[in-house]
């Protein structure tokens, strides 16, 4: 079972956080603060895999962003560590090539895509179909007419909506 | 007028500017350079918000809901905006909805009263006619239904499952698994939709599916048994995955569709696991799925870990263990560190059933122990904890005390509780794990647990033959370092309790020192007198001091006056033992030799830790000393029952070995000793038994202080040319008398009268009745297993009158 879901920068600032249990909101920072710590006093070849409290956090690097995933005993850790590699690229795919800051500014439509797609629940992601036909004019992608970066993606349908569709159903 | 009116009007529209969008309330809070900017510019930004929540102004509700979401996120309460998030879901739009549904996942949960005002807007939007809009809320109630909304609309998740959409079906199972958690009950209502969930060509359907059976055999072991059917369904959807050549839709890495291969693989599992026919159907596929997977990218590895985990868990046969075990070898060999964590974790899964396998790799695994990582090290360490046997004790011990020295100081409280565990089990003689117990108190000192000094202290008064040795060493580790507490703790009681043998210089062992009385002396003062030590560790020091008093015979003014000094001494503990020591040498001068007298042996009672699984850890004697007692209390007692029915007598007591608590505390405690002083008067010892080359001999001994104990020590010895294993004696007495077995020696009588087995008795007879006891002995002989049982009735009356 997937507890969490973080992003989180260097300095420890949350891009992107998803809980899959309840966790109290002063709890969350600490909890924060306390998994980046873990994962940045570990060197470039030490393994992915940390042990903290009752469960293992799995993290990966991406420039100066973390993604961890908080898992408990029953989940296979490399299958999680794959699942994170995918999520991140997909979003590549979405931004073309995905840097911190579309993460930043980008929170709720990320959150929108990690909501259609995995169930909510901590079970399991759930499609990995990548590039599913039946989405192809998925009234899903429109999103605020105000956004400026999404308008103009809508111009390139398909593929991209396709890849869309393949975050949403990989969280 | 009009024109009037409408400037007005346009001046009116001013006061209310639109919210500003979340993009703009993002780069504003990056501008911010501090947390209390930042803290202002969110108020500011919320008291907006509530106030055009106020407005109830439906066009902006959207906008300001994921602004409050992002606020929220970075840590600031945003329960104001629940009831908006509400309505948002009640709205028609699309976008509406979608915030709404975003906010309710991300705000609300089960401990708000709010939610259940959802019920009714997801049961509508569940019969919606746009499939999106089923989807949210079939999302949000998976995420986070509970039980009363879990139970009214969980006919409607079922209806979805069994749709042709499979965008609903697979948002449907995941809903199903969520609504089954939280209302186990509910369980029978989904059977008849899994009929043909497997049929699906959808791979989403058939992922979400399997996580859904998957659901239900854990929870269930009728479902188990039921799906236990579609092993052969399961095991063809494999075979296709893996045989089906490149499909674009599905591959990563060269490999198709891995997340459901992992899924079904753990599915295959559960339906394996103590099952013959299952396990034999899945043979095939998963030798398939384990030489076929390509090893090379990280892809492939999982599946391959998700693939032995299976192996090892269901009833496989024996050359599909061994194919896994080699797997996770060849894992272990790999640079990669992510894979060789994996195989450490794999194998102390499996070191219980596979022990031999696994002792192969045994070498590579403690050079994990070196390893920089910390995951790896920690899994390294509990792996070799459940290799040691006692074949390679000395070896992994060595490894393993190099590894307390230089690991981290989170690894070190466990290593050594380890140690001492695995030490007690397998020490291959005393000398050994008493240099072994040092070497870890002194490098670890400050890490062991409390529990750890009684039981070394027990631990030392059992080997008799070591006492010298151990105060020497002990002594000559606190000369130099006094601050790990539990070795001072330690070192003071022993000092305490053999500071003669340490004065006189007897050590066998090793080369004795020459120690005055004086320097023991200033040892133990300077530890009551140091800053570092915690006031146990001064108790210990004083009430050694105080020992010494009997044992030293030139310093003994020089005792009496640290002892009076203590007795105003603040800390309430020492006070009152200096005290109640002073009183000893003023008043009760005369009982002082008898009260601090020497230890008698302790029993254990359990050892430290949780309760152990008794293995033999591959080895194929059970020719290891031990001195513990039998395993459980329960066992002579039951079999004392069998005693009693054989003498068919209502006047036979039953045997309980007692293991009194054990106190390494002050000398003060033994006012109750009731072998204060032993008379050793010549009482005749008799043989009990001779039977079969086994002789069991009794030495009496009385005590003065308590004319109705009497303390027989029985000798068993074995004059044939093999040895006897597993000898167990136990007793019966007649009602009237009470007995109390101590622990045996050893539980190995060696051949041709080579060794004896010691085991002490005491007899309490109040009424001074003829002693007569019934005795049964159990042993091993010549690959037998040997049992007599025999009365004993020449007790010399000198022994009980």
């Amino acid at each position: 079972m997937i507890k969490f879901f973080l992003m989180v920068n260097k300095q420890g600032q949350t891009r992107l956080s998803r809980y899959y249990e309840h966790v109290e909101i002063n709890k969350r920072a600490m909890l924060e603060t306390e998994v980046i710590k873990s994962c940045l006093s570990r060197s470039k070849d030490e393994c992915s895999f940390v042990e903290y409290k009752d469960f293992k956090l799995v993290y990966r690097q991406y420039a100066a962003l973390f993604i961890v995933v908080g898992i408990d005993q029953t989940e296979n850790e490399m299958a999680v560590y794959e699942l994170i590699h995918n999520f991140v690229e997909v979003l590549d795919k979405y931004f073309s090539r995905v840097s911190e800051l579309d993460v930043s500014f980008s929170v709720s439509e990320i959150h929108l895509l990690s909501f259609f797609g995995v169930c909510s629940s901590s079970y399991c992601l759930h499609s990995t179909n990548y590039h599913s036909s039946q989405w192809r004019c998925s009234p899903v992608l429109h999103l605020e007419s105000c956004s400026p970066v999404l308008s103009s993606a809508r111009g390139e349908l398909s593929s991209k909506i396709a890849i869309f569709l393949k975050i949403l159903t990989l969280l | 007028m009009g024109f009037n009116g409408s400037r007005r009007c346009s001046v009116w529209l001013k006061r209310m500017p639109a919210p500003i969008r979340l993009r703009e309330l993002i780069r504003t809070i990056r501008t911010a350079r501090t947390q209390a900017e930042e803290r202002e510019m969110i108020q500011k930004e919320c008291a907006a918000i509530r106030s055009s929540f106020r407005e109830e102004d439906n066009t902006y509700r959207c906008r300001n809901v994921a602004k409050l979401l992002y606020m929220h996120m970075l840590g600031y309460p945003a329960h104001f905006g629940q009831l908006e998030c509400l309505k948002l879901i009640a709205s028609q739009k699309f976008t509406d909805k979608r915030i709404g549904y975003l906010g309710a996942m991300l705000l609300l949960d089960e401990r708000q009263d709010v939610h259940l005002l959802m019920t009714n807007c997801i049961k509508n939007d569940l019969n919606h006619s746009t499939q999106y809009v089923q989807g949210l809320a079939l999302c949000t109630l998976g995420c986070m239904g509970s039980s009363e909304m879990c139970r009214d609309l969980a006919g409607e998740v079922e209806k979805l499952l069994k749709t042709s959409n499979s965008y609903l079906r697979k948002k449907a199972a995941l809903c199903a698994v969520h609504v089954i958690r939280k209302v186990p009950e509910l369980m029978e209502m989904f059977l008849p939709a899994t009929k043909n969930l497997l049929n699906e060509k959808n791979h989403g359907v058939l992922h979400t599916s399997v996580v859904l059976l998957t659901e239900m055999c854990e929870r269930s072991p009728d479902m188990l048994a039921h799906f236990r059917k579609l092993v052969p369904q399961l095991v063809r959807i494999l075979k296709n995955l893996i045989m089906s050549g490149y499909s674009p839709e599905h591959d990563v890495s060269g490999i198709s569709d891995p997340f459901l291969q992992v899924r079904i693989l753990r599915l295959l599992r559960i339906l394996g696991r103590n099952d013959d026919d299952s396990s034999e159907a899945m043979n095939d596929i998963l030798a398939q799925v384990a030489t076929n997977t390509e090893t090379s990218k990280n892809v492939g590895n999982a599946i391959l870990y998700e693939t032995v985990l299976t192996i090892m868990d269901i009833k496989s046969e024996s050359g599909l263990r061994v194919l896994a075990i080699n797997i996770l070898g060849r894992f272990l060999l790999n640079n990669d560190k992510n894979i060789r964590y994996v195989a450490l974790t794999s194998l102390l899964k499996t070191v219980q059933t596979d022990h031999n396998a696994v002792q192969r790799h045994r070498s590579t695994i403690v050079d994990c122990l070196k390893d920089l990582d910390v995951s790896i090290k920690r899994r390294a360490m509990e792996l070799s904890f459940a290799l040691v046997n006692g074949n390679n004790v000395r070896g992994m011990m060595k490894e393993l005390l190099y590894f307390l020295d230089s690991c981290e100081p989170e690894f070190k409280a466990d290593c050594a509780s380890g140690i001492f565990l695995a030490a007690e089990k397998y020490a291959p003689s005393k000398r050994w794990h008493i240099d072994t117990i040092m070497r870890v108190l002194t490098t670890a000192g400050s890490y062991v647990r409390d529990d750890a000094v009684p039981n070394l202290i027990q631990l030392i008064t059992n080997s008799v033959e070591m006492h010298a040795y151990t105060v020497q060493r002990l002594y000559k580790a606190i000369l130099g370092d006094y601050s790990q507490q539990p070795l001072v703790q330690v070192a003071s009681w022993c000092i305490g309790e053999y500071g003669d043998l340490l004065v006189s210089g007897q050590c066998e062992e090793e080369e004795p020192i020459q120690v005055t009385e004086d320097e023991v002396l200033d040892i133990l003062e300077s530890v009551l007198i140091s800053n570092m030590s915690a006031s146990v560790t001064r108790g210990y020091a004083l009430t050694a001091i105080m020992k010494l008093s009997t044992r030293f015979t030139c310093t003994v003014n020089r005792i009496k006056k640290v002892v009076s000094i203590y007795g105003s001494s603040i800390d309430v503990e020492l006070q009152q033992r200096a005290v109640e020591y002073n009183a000893l040498f003023k008043k009760y001068d005369h009982m002082r030799p008898a009260l601090l007298e020497r230890m008698p042996v302790m029993e254990k009672v359990t050892t430290n830790g949780p309760a152990e699984i008794v293995q033999t850890n591959g080895e194929t004697e059970t020719a290891v000393l031990e001195t513990k007692p039998p395993p459980s209390g329960l066992q002579p007692a039951n079999q004392a029952n069998d005693l009693l029915d054989l003498l068919g007598g209502s006047d036979i007591t039953p045997v309980i070995p007692t293991a009194p608590t054990r106190e390494p505390a002050s000398a003060g405690g033994e006012l109750l000793d009731l072998l204060g002083d032993l008379n050793l008067t010549g009482i005749p010892s008799i043989t009990a038994y001779n039977k079969n080359g086994l002789k069991i001999d009794f030495t009496f001994e009385r005590s003065n202080t308590n004319p109705s104990v009497t303390v027989i020590t029985i000798q068993a010895s074995n004059s044939t040319e093999l040895d006897m294993t597993d000898f167990v004696f136990q007793a019966a007495v007649p009602k009237t008398f009470q007995l109390q077995l101590l622990s045996p020696s050893s539980s190995v009588i060696p051949a041709f009268n080579s060794g004896t087995i010691t085991q002490v008795i005491k007899v309490l007879n109040p009424q001074k009745q003829q002693l007569r006891m019934r005795i049964k002995l159990t042993y091993n002989h010549k690959g037998s297993a040997m049992q007599d049982l025999a009365e004993v009735n020449n007790f010399p009356p000198q022994s009980w009158q």
